[in-house]
């Protein structure tokens, strides 16, 4: 997510009010796919919410615009604002839900599949899914066996973004390791720019490096368990990643403006402070989304700014922390079988290939060739997502109940704020931690 | 409420006198009932129905389905966060209306008798018209940490950097490890880990300078040479663009920190002082025999003076309230000027001849004679500031939201801002009312003292 705090989506609901009751009549709840080609679904029209806003937007609707072209079902996309959970919920109630809901979150696809909301996808969707997906992908799709979502859109958030300049001052070249990482980031800092920029003013860049270090050092399958609250924070794998990215807290020097400077930096200046103008960091530590900030500063991706992958940790696997839009069909939608095909539509390569020209989008199909990505960057992201398969795990923050993983001022970004502030004690900030997440976690 | 109160006794006015002034009286009953149902049925639907869901609301969990009695007053009264939001809350009635009502009284009365008072009036009054988030964004900024951004912290660094030299290598540190010749001396300078003796010459690499903020006159640093009777030595730079030098040697592109302050220490004593030169040599001539330590102190280093940490958690509070009084100074200074204005002059020219000084004139005479006015304005801001959240929302930064929370803040948290546990919100959202009541109470009586 690019904008985790906004305000409350007020504006966004009365903005809804706008949106399409222009279905057509006779409603064909046929439930089984529609989409044949051609003209197939002449005269349907499925409705689309999603969070998307400006560019994204428009390369989406160019998606749909594939959709109609195959079809002949019109679209109609509706912007949620950030507040999609929320938006959905009062449009439900209102007797005008969208067919079709691209969800940002694997921890809403949950709350829309516990609410009873979803309508579960066909079988013609789940054999395409199977076949050009990496399992993890369908798994997180799927609620108590049932595949719900398609994830038609990936992010990669284990990127390190650096500066080329910085590096070539200090001499240092992108390192393959954590620990090499560390002691490229002291010679950084020795030729007089800080290493690391951190965003910590908002709390999710923090529960971020926390994931990648956890992920990599635990291995997935403690990852999983933690996501799921099976296994206690103030479990020893816990600590011990902690511990390595308290290591690294401590070293004032390492961080631009220090410990106190990290606190009062939010992202975009955060990464301002390594591509803006007058920097102050070689790198910082974010997510592909980076390179809307870079795009922003007049900086140019991939000679202005780079990135590496993420750094294995302690001999483990490199970490490879991702998330996605998926999609979703609604129950109370209008036109559910169009809403089916549209779904099935977004399985295919061709959908994706249309967004992956247009730039700024990666896909976790494995069909989808990599010379439809026009970006080297892009690329390169979508690379490490496809190969890294069954490796890919989602930002665990977002899986965790809101309280706990997605809340500016309390739960993990408060708690990893003020283990920002004072690093010196892992095993207590884990108890914190445990006693955050068991209250968010039996609510 | 008020409206019904005042609503009613017409109806009641007539009296019973005889049937058919009874019958008239009923008649004129049924005629204000029916005028007053329209606002009975909005202030039923509108203010009572909400009230009356949310104490019901408050009895159920998140979910909305479990019956939980009074568990989420339990939860609300030793939750941390929520009784920092109500100790805050507090905070704010304590000190928010009286100072408004404060300011606001001084400004009316300095400026009652000044010919361009409604000019001052309307800039004052003008931030009533700005938004509170508008507001909000605005004094983020101008809290900024960073003075480049922050408009209070730019006074505040300048102001100090007037009064105080800035170092010249502001963040440069020893070189650590490998070749390193300094340590720190706990006090943020830097002293040699070894001894040295006259005679002998001393390398002292420093890391942490970027080569563009040298100074203009820096050159490639030479080694120090060797003399009879003196140390000397060089202060450097121990980093090469590109990497590659040898950590703790005066390498070829390695330059010299010229203006380093070096002194000369014997078992803690300074004996003598030195500037080093543009290749960052220094010497100390004429030392006795024995064993020294030669010195950076910290002034060469001093990390720049970063101003005040105004969004900090123990400074937030008071930076939002200060937010809020600039809003709403406004509101008080016309309230309380419209009183002094209608205030009967002839009472105060008495007391002005009857010799009394004006601050007399101020306590005994003002000040009593605008008690109603004054009572207006304080229960007006006391209801007002209960209900902040707009401006506590907006300028408390993540890491601090907690530290500034106020229970309309936290009421809208726990409920929709990622809590989702609207039985939680509905309690505090009873909390919130049940403290409000009293001022409301008092506000009522008011109307209804000054409408008999």
């Amino acid at each position: 997510m690019r904008v985790r705090h906004t305000l409350p989506a007020a504006i966004a609901v009365a903005g809804l009010a706008l949106t399409a009751t222009a279905c057509g009549g006779g409603s064909s709840d046929s439930g089984s796919s529609a989409a044949k080609g051609g003209q197939s679904l002449k005269g349907h029209t499925v409705t689309v919410a999603g969070v998307w806003t400006g560019e994204e937007q428009a390369s989406f609707k160019k998606v749909l615009q594939g959709f109609t072209d195959a079809t002949g079902a019109k679209t109609d996309f509706v912007s949620t604002g950030d507040n999609v959970s929320t938006v959905i919920g009062s449009k439900i109630a209102g007797g005008d839900a969208p067919d079709v809901v691209m969800v940002p979150q694997v921890g809403v696809v949950q709350q829309f599949a516990g609410n009873g909301w979803l309508q579960p996808l066909s079988s013609a969707v789940d054999a395409e899914v199977t076949q050009n997906y990496a399992p993890v992908w369908k798994n997180y799709g799927t609620v108590k066996g049932q595949l719900y979502a398609l994830y038609f859109k990936a992010s990669d958030k284990s990127t390190v973004w650096y500066s080329p300049t910085a590096f070539a001052n200090a001499g240092v070249t992108p390192p393959t390791t954590y620990a090499q990482m560390m002691t490229d980031a002291k010679t950084i800092s020795d030729s007089g720019l800080a290493a690391f920029s951190i965003g910590g003013q908002d709390g999710w860049p923090l529960t971020d490096w926390f994931e990648n270090i956890y992920l990599s050092q635990a291995g997935p399958d403690n990852y999983d368990k933690l996501a799921k609250h099976q296994i206690k924070w103030t479990d020893p794998t816990v600590v011990k990643a902690l511990t390595t990215l308290g290591d690294f807290f401590k070293q004032d020097d390492l961080i631009a403006g220090g410990r106190k400077g990290a606190l009062a930096t939010d992202f975009p200046t955060s990464v301002e402070q390594v591509f803006g103008d007058s920097p102050k960091a070689g790198m910082t530590y974010e997510g592909d989304f980076v390179s809307g900030n870079v795009q922003a500063l007049h900086k140019k991706v991939g000679t202005d700014a780079k990135f590496f992958p993420f750094p294995a940790v302690d001999g483990g696997q490199a970490p490879v922390v991702g998330g996605g839009d998926a999609a979703v069909v609604l129950n109370k939608g209008k036109d559910k079988a169009a809403g089916m095909a549209l779904v099935k539509y977004l399985a295919s390569p061709q959908a994706a290939a249309i967004w992956a020209k247009a730039g700024g989008f990666i896909s976790p199909n494995k069909a989808v060739p990599l010379t439809d990505y026009t970006d080297p960057t892009l690329r390169e992201t979508a690379k490490s997502i496809v190969d890294a398969g069954n490796g890919v795990r989602f930002d665990m923050s977002d899986q965790a109940p809101a309280a706990f993983g997605g809340t500016a001022g309390t739960g993990e970004w408060k708690i990893l704020q003020d283990f920002l502030r004072d690093p010196s004690n892992p095993a207590k900030t884990a108890q914190t931690l445990e006693s955050a997440a068991a209250k968010a976690y039996q609510g | 409420m008020a409206t019904l109160q005042t609503a009613l006794p017409p109806a009641r006015a007539g009296g019973p006198h005889g049937t058919g002034a009874r019958r008239r009286s009923r008649r004129a009953k049924i005629t204000a009932a029916v005028f007053a149902l329209p606002a009975l049925v909005l202030l039923g639907a509108l203010v009572g129905y909400p009230i009356v869901y949310s104490v019901i609301r408050s009895l159920f969990d998140a979910k909305g389905h479990r019956f939980v009695g009074l568990d989420n007053y339990q939860t609300l009264f030793s939750d941390h966060a929520t009784l920092i939001a109500l100790r805050n809350t507090m905070v704010w009635v304590l000190v928010v209306p009286a100072l408004l009502t404060g300011i606001g009284l001084v400004l009316a009365v300095l400026t009652d008798r000044v010919r361009w008072k409604t000019a001052f009036k309307l800039v004052i009054f003008m931030p009533m018209a700005v938004s509170f988030l508008a507001a909000g964004i605005t004094f983020r900024l101008v809290y900024d940490q960073d003075p480049d951004r922050g408009v209070l912290n730019a006074v505040a660094v300048s102001v100090h950097d007037a009064f105080h030299d800035s170092a010249s290598y502001p963040g440069a540190r020893a070189r650590q490890g490998a070749g390193a010749t300094l340590q720190g001396d706990g006090h943020g300078g830097f002293a040699t880990s070894a001894a040295t003796s006259p005679g002998s010459t001393v390398s002292l690499g420093m890391v942490g300078i970027l080569p563009a903020k040298l100074p203009k006159d820096s050159v490639q640093a030479a080694p120090a040479a060797a003399r009879p009777g003196s140390v000397s030595g060089t202060v450097f730079l121990d980093f090469r663009p590109g990497g590659g030098g040898r950590p703790g040697q005066v390498d070829p592109g390695e330059r010299g920190l010229p203006g380093v302050h070096v002194r000369l220490e014997k078992d803690g004593h300074t004996v003598a002082k030195a500037t080093s030169g543009p290749d960052g040599t220094f010497r100390f001539a004429k030392v006795p025999d024995g064993s020294y330590q030669v010195a950076l102190p910290k002034s060469n280093f001093a990390t720049a003076y970063s101003g005040i940490s105004w969004l900090g958690p123990g400074l937030v509070t008071p930076a939002i309230m200060a937010a809020y009084l600039w809003v709403w100074t406004g509101f008080a200074l016309v309230l309380i000027g419209a009183g002094l204005a209608a205030l009967p002059r002839e009472v105060l020219e008495a007391a002005r001849m009857d010799g009394a000084t004006e601050w007399q004139t101020f306590r005994r005479i003002t000040v009593p004679l605008l008690a109603p006015v004054l009572s207006v304005v304080f229960v007006t801001l006391v209801i007002n500031v209960m209900k902040v959240f707009d401006l506590v929302y907006i300028i408390a930064p993540g890491p601090v939201q907690q530290n500034a929370n106020v229970l309309a803040l936290q009421m809208w948290l726990v409920s929709f801002g990622g809590g989702n546990n609207q039985g939680l919100g509905s309690a505090i959202g009873v909390v919130l009312l049940l403290l409000v009541v009293p001022a409301m109470v008092l506000n009522i009586r008011r109307f209804r003292r000054s409408g008999s």
